[in-house]
């Protein structure tokens, strides 16, 4: 692609610090240290139980550290719950779709905009007033991403009828209905074809680009990470194994062995 | 007659071109609607004066950008208006327009961009972009690329790359300087100007770009839209390539030329729906888009409860006895009609409705013959489909069919102001005030095709019937013989093998050989539906193609064809003796159709040789490899163990049914 990439100047959105996490006796993250800049698209990577989707979990404050310090946007927090998080600005997709399997495309994504509704229950059941103008103005939003994602021919159907990937892209959907500062995507290409991933990583470098949303992305297709991605962090049994850029991820031979699974000592 | 005063168009003889055509529009009915487009949902409009202004911007803008008199202008992208906005920019300035496929690959798109030596491309979005980027470097006239939807481009930073906006906006300040720009240009504008260069896809050889004057257009748009009675109310949907003649003429000239309001949909994916909501009254479809139509309310009513499955059946009954004669307007029992007007409120109202057939008056289908099943199914609900016979070459129009002399193997007779005749070896040839300037940069084509008294030849060979309607039966060159001697006409005996719905596609040799045998491919949408009712398990359409049960159905296809080729005692000898069913799609990305999904004959032919030779052979099976095109450019390969079949020909002169 003859994309030239803007490089920002560097300021932080995320910053985790010696991070922990503990189930139990499983130390599922120890001391993970990493930064998001805004903007960039940041991938973690690792094989399976390295505790990636644990990350994610901490970083939208599903999941409580043990230890360690999280700053997102410049404030620093010990617990946060998720519906804090995303009313900062941390909007979501799931490994396993999450969507509501009997609304449609449409509504799914109205959804995504349930936080930026200001007007309370009653007025909306009975679409009066500031209600209805709210609807309005949020159903505009929401038809900005159908057009965004190109899904218009599936507006009205419901997400169960849809094949996989599809749903992924409404999953996507929704998430960007929160106009999130910070996307995090569990495994976004996970179980696509060639051409769907294709799809996804255009719509994901999209995003990035038109609306400068920064991207933290857990993904097994190390293709599409190295293609995509700004920097790569790689976590291997809940520690940090590597930091950097895609190319120099790929020339660490800590990550070469635990990827091509060398004996370890 | 006397023209007073210069610049301004007294006589009506004046609108002779689309620019000039637009600022009568835009004066006499600034309020009505021009072009409309579904965005975001909901369906916006332009009215004749929005368009008008868009256009004298548009037109400003590209002078700007230094475009100007003979110069040619490339646009790539699905139907939107503001795409047929820029179409009508370009002819305002004296400059031609060169329309392409907006699924082609940068390879095919290349020779386009190469032959027609473009200064300015103007792209939909990102995607087509990339494909023009890619041919910078053997399109050394292309000085500047204007996209319409910046979505993914913002980063792109090319000198060359310009935003649609931009240009408007250069326009605008161009305009508000020299506001007599626009208008003195669109004076300068004549008939004998070439309006458009539309590239043909041809089923051999590179492609050709037929050169349009705007008197070709303009003259031929008129009289089929006078021949057919179109006006200011009518609606039609644009959603066939803007690249292909059919679309230059219904959704941009005759609109022009009548004023009626063109909708674009929201987006490919998007058109059935998008059908519904606008219900055209004056729609064209090639046969295929009918036959997909059909085979989805067929299967949607084999799911549909027993109640509404037999009233269906019934009244469908009734209008295959009673709904022709009455769209023609003949005689017919009281009784029908009152079941007819009963069926129309249960039955055929509901499906026009939900097909978006409702308020059509005029529905066209062309470029390949139509199964007569299909055909007399829409008219007997009442859907007016008639045949027309047209080419890029003669601006469309060649023969259609009058209201009320419709047959479903007819293309009809001549239309308004086209002479027919029939060559010594059987070739169709015409002569028209459509007949087009030439083909742009190949005068030896041109003499080829175009007699010096202006008689075309059509390639296709056919005969005048004794009402005088053309029957086109094949390309002139593909009809041949077997090697006993028998007429073997391909298309023919294909085009029946078609009219099944659980058939695709489907080649057919013998020119030189002994027997008829045939590659055919399984329509998935009909046999996996037909696979899920009798709980066939298949993985792959390759593992569907060669269930033996979906050979059987295929073979019995080939038979039934075979005893309706029996009853023609011309025809009777080129019975299908052998077939294989592909283990793939025959594709237009593999090159195995042209853009306009017509077989490449001779290409299907050299690729799949092995098979060929095979079905020739006396072998039951046979093992192949093929190398497939992704829809993203790259190549990859499927490997197939495949069955061959034997059909017993049916005895000569058994009649069929």
């Amino acid at each position: 692609m003859a994309a030239v990439r803007e490089t920002s100047p560097a300021e932080p959105i995320l910053e985790v610090e010696n991070v922990s996490l503990r189930f139990g006796g499983v130390q599922a993250l120890s001391e993970v240290s990493f930064g998001v800049l805004k903007g960039e698209v940041r991938a973690i990577i690792g094989p399976n139980g390295a505790g990636k989707s644990s990350m994610l979990n901490v970083i939208n404050g599903f999941y409580h550290p043990q230890d360690g310090r999280i700053t997102f946007k410049g404030v620093t927090r010990r617990r946060m719950r998720t519906h804090e998080a995303a009313a900062q600005g941390i909007a979501r997709t799931f490994q396993n779709i999450a969507l509501f399997r009997g609304m449609t495309t449409l509504d799914n994504i109205m959804t995504g905009r349930n936080l930026k509704m200001k007007s309370n229950f009653l007025l909306q059941a009975l679409y009066v007033g500031p209600a209805r103008r709210e609807e309005m103005e949020h159903r505009e939003f929401a038809e900005r991403i159908i057009d965004f994602l190109e899904i218009q021919a599936i507006r009205k159907t419901p997400v169960s009828r849809l094949p996989y990937g599809l749903q992924k892209r409404v999953e996507l959907g929704r998430a960007l209905a929160a106009e999130p500062d910070m996307l995090l995507l569990d495994e976004p290409m996970a179980g696509m074809n060639t051409e769907e991933k294709e799809d996804m990583c255009r719509f994901i470098l999209d995003v990035n680009g038109e609306f400068g949303t920064t991207v933290v992305l857990i993904e097994h297709d190390m293709g599409v990470v190295m293609d995509i991605s700004d920097r790569v962090v790689v976590l291997d049994y809940g520690r940090l194994l590597a930091d950097g850029t895609p190319d120099e991820v790929r020339r660490n031979p800590l990550v070469i062995d635990a990827y091509l699974g060398t004996v370890r000592d | 007659m006397a023209d007073t005063g210069a610049g301004t168009e007294r006589s009506s003889g004046a609108l002779d071109t689309f620019p000039k055509l637009l600022r009568r529009n835009a004066r006499e009915r600034p309020e009505r609607f021009s072009l409309r487009e579904k965005e975001f949902g909901i369906w916006q409009s332009w009215t004749w004066r929005a368009l008008e202004t868009e256009v004298r911007e548009l037109a400003c803008g590209l002078a700007e950008l230094g475009f100007g008199r003979g110069d040619r202008l490339a646009i790539i992208g699905d139907n939107r208006p503001r795409l047929y906005a820029v179409m009508c920019a370009a002819q305002s300035l004296g400059g031609i327009p060169v329309p392409m496929y907006q699924d082609s690959v940068a390879k095919e798109l290349g020779y386009v961009m190469e032959h027609a030596e473009a200064r300015i491309a103007v792209a939909e979005d990102q995607e087509q972009v990339d494909k023009l980027l890619e041919l910078r470097d053997s399109c050394p006239r292309l000085e500047r690329i204007v996209y319409v939807d910046p979505r993914g481009l913002r980063h792109y930073d090319l000198p060359e790359l310009e935003s649609y906006a931009e240009v408007l906006a250069k326009g605008r300040e161009r305009h508000r300087r020299d506001g007599a720009f626009w208008g003195t240009e669109v004076d300068r504008g004549k008939g004998s100007d070439p309006c458009i260069i539309l590239y043909t896809s041809g089923t051999t050889g590179d492609p050709k770009g037929v050169v349009l004057l705007f008197d070709n257009v303009v003259v031929m748009a008129g009289r089929g839209a006078e021949f057919e009675g179109l006006g200011p109310d009518d609606e039609v949907l644009a959603y066939l390539p803007m690249a292909w003649v059919g679309d230059h003429i219904f959704s941009f000239a005759q609109s022009y030329i009548v004023g009626f309001c063109v909708s674009c949909p929201e987006s490919g994916a998007t058109v059935l729906e998008d059908l519904r909501e606008i219900g055209p009254t004056y729609f064209f479809a090639p046969p295929r888009i009918f036959e997909n139509l059909l085979t989805t309310v067929m299967i949607r009513m084999e799911d549909a409860s027993r109640l509404k499955r037999s009233m269906f059946h019934y009244f469908m009954e009734v209008a295959r006895r009673a709904g022709v004669p009455l769209l023609d307007g003949k005689p017919l029992p009281l009784r029908d009609r009152l079941l007819y007007a009963l069926g129309e409120i249960l039955v055929y109202g509901p499906l026009k409705n939900t097909l978006g057939f409702s308020r059509i008056r005029i529905a066209y289908t062309a470029g390949e013959a139509i199964g007569p099943d299909i055909f007399d199914f829409y008219r007997a609900l009442g859907v007016n489909v008639k045949q027309l016979y047209g080419q890029t070459e003669a601006a469309v129009y060649v023969t259609m069919q009058p209201d009320g002399e419709i047959k479903s193997d007819t293309v009809g007779t001549p239309a308004p102001g086209v002479e027919l005749k029939i060559g010594d070896d059987g070739e169709v040839l015409y002569r028209s005030p459509g007949v087009f300037h030439e083909y742009y940069k190949n005068p030896e084509a041109t003499a080829q095709t175009k007699t010096p008294d202006g008689w075309v030849h059509t390639g296709d060979a056919g005969f005048i019937d004794d009402d005088g309607h053309l029957k086109i039966i094949d390309r002139a060159k593909d009809v041949g013989k077997l090697s006993d001697g028998t007429l073997f006409a391909p298309k023919y005996i294909e085009n029946k093998l078609k009219f099944f719905p659980q058939i695709k596609e489907a080649v057919t040799f013998g020119d030189g050989r002994a027997h008829v045998a045939a590659l055919v491919n399984i329509d998935l949408e009909a046999v996996g539906s037909w696979a899920e009712r009798h709980n066939v398990a298949y993985a792959s359409y390759q593992e569907l193609a060669a269930h033996p049960q979906v050979l059987d159905i295929v073979q019995d296809c080939v038979s039934r064809v075979n005893a309706d080729l029996a009853s023609d005692a011309q025809l009777a000898g080129s019975q299908i003796t052998r077939f294989i069913t592909l283990h793939k799609e025959l594709d237009a990305d593999d090159g195995e159709l042209t853009r306009t999904r017509k077989i490449r004959r001779r290409f299907v032919a050299e690729r799949y040789r092995e098979l060929v030779d095979a079905l020739y052979g006396g072998q039951s099976t046979c093992r192949t490899r093929t190398e497939v095109t992704f829809e993203d450019g790259r190549t990859g390969s499927i490997e197939a163990e495949l069955v061959i079949r034997d059909v017993a020909p049916v005895p000569a002169l058994a009649k069929a049914s």
